[in-house]
């Protein structure tokens, strides 16, 4: 077993209204900054021990699918890294 | 009839629940959702609150509470189904209903009186109105905008499972008279045909 990383970002699609990142963009905005977008995502990092990496990416995404993220709402991706010894 | 109200950590609203039902003369009790659900039960309410902090999105951890597993079933079943305010996040969460209940588009918490017109007055629901009426009600939620896909929402509107759409004093369905952004003005939906309003 190999001990990794799997970070998981779920992010609303695109073209559902994204009411928290309009308010920050804005405050941004009157802070003097010029943007153009602005996104917001959730970003979970999970520790897990598995037999190879992508093993490790099947966990994390099921675990994506039956609780981080909402399909309605959501999409989401998983990156995965061994952990440094 | 004895109708179960389902009790979750942060669950705030099942008393009242259980008081309204005792109202109009029908007997309720209280589940913790560790306990499962009764067999005798009748009928099921989710109640509102802040189910576990509404931690990751509202309604999102109760929703996978065991007790979720006989609640769907017992709703395939035909046992009616009631979910308020989290309760309804919960419903949506576990997949009883369609669609799902985001941020407002205000992105505050709104606590407010509001208007709804009755679309489907031919539901155990709803029975008590005429389609058309318009009714008052207050909102209390921070995640009270319905969301859900055009291909979804179109089949919501066709099987006539829209039970409420929040609208104006006259009972025009305006932007302005939708107090958070939900789809269609949608504030009321049955999931499976007489089985789940949330």
């Amino acid at each position: 077993m190999t001990a990794y990383t799997a970070t998981v970002t779920v992010r609303l699609k695109r073209g559902v209204l994204d009411p928290e990142a309009d308010t920050t963009q804005k405050a941004l905005e009157r802070l003097g900054f010029e943007l153009s977008d602005l996104r917001s995502a959730d970003q979970f990092e999970v520790d897990l021990d598995a037999e190879s990496a992508d093993a490790a990416a099947e966990r994390a995404d099921e675990m994506a699918e039956r609780l981080l993220a909402n399909p309605t709402l959501h999409d989401y991706d998983v990156v995965v890294e061994e952990q440094a010894k | 009839m004895t109708v179960a109200v389902v009790q979750f950590g942060g669950s705030n609203c099942d008393r009242d629940a259980v008081r309204a039902l005792d109202r109009v003369g029908v007997d309720a009790e209280r589940v913790w959702h560790e306990d499962g659900l009764p067999a005798d039960a009748d009928g099921i309410i989710l109640p509102g609150g802040f189910s576990y902090g509404d931690y990751l999105r509202a309604g999102a951890m109760a929703a996978h509470s065991p007790i979720m597993d006989a609640v769907r079933a017992a709703a395939e079943d035909g046992t009616p189904v009631l979910g308020v305010c989290n309760g309804a996040q919960i419903g949506s969460e576990s997949r009883l209903t369609p669609g799902a209940f985001t941020t407002n588009r205000s992105a505050r918490f709104q606590c407010e009186d509001v208007f709804l017109r009755v679309e489907n007055a031919d539901t155990p629901w709803t029975a008590a109105y005429d389609e058309g009426d318009v009714i008052e009600l207050p909102i209390a939620h921070g995640e009270g905008r319905f969301e859900i896909d055009d291909a979804a929402y179109e089949q919501l509107v066709d099987d006539d499972r829209v039970l409420f759409r929040y609208c104006d004093a006259d009972g025009n369905v305006t932007d302005a008279a939708n107090p958070n952004g939900s789809k269609g003005n949608v504030a009321g939906i049955l999931g499976s045909p007489r089985t789940s309003p949330c």
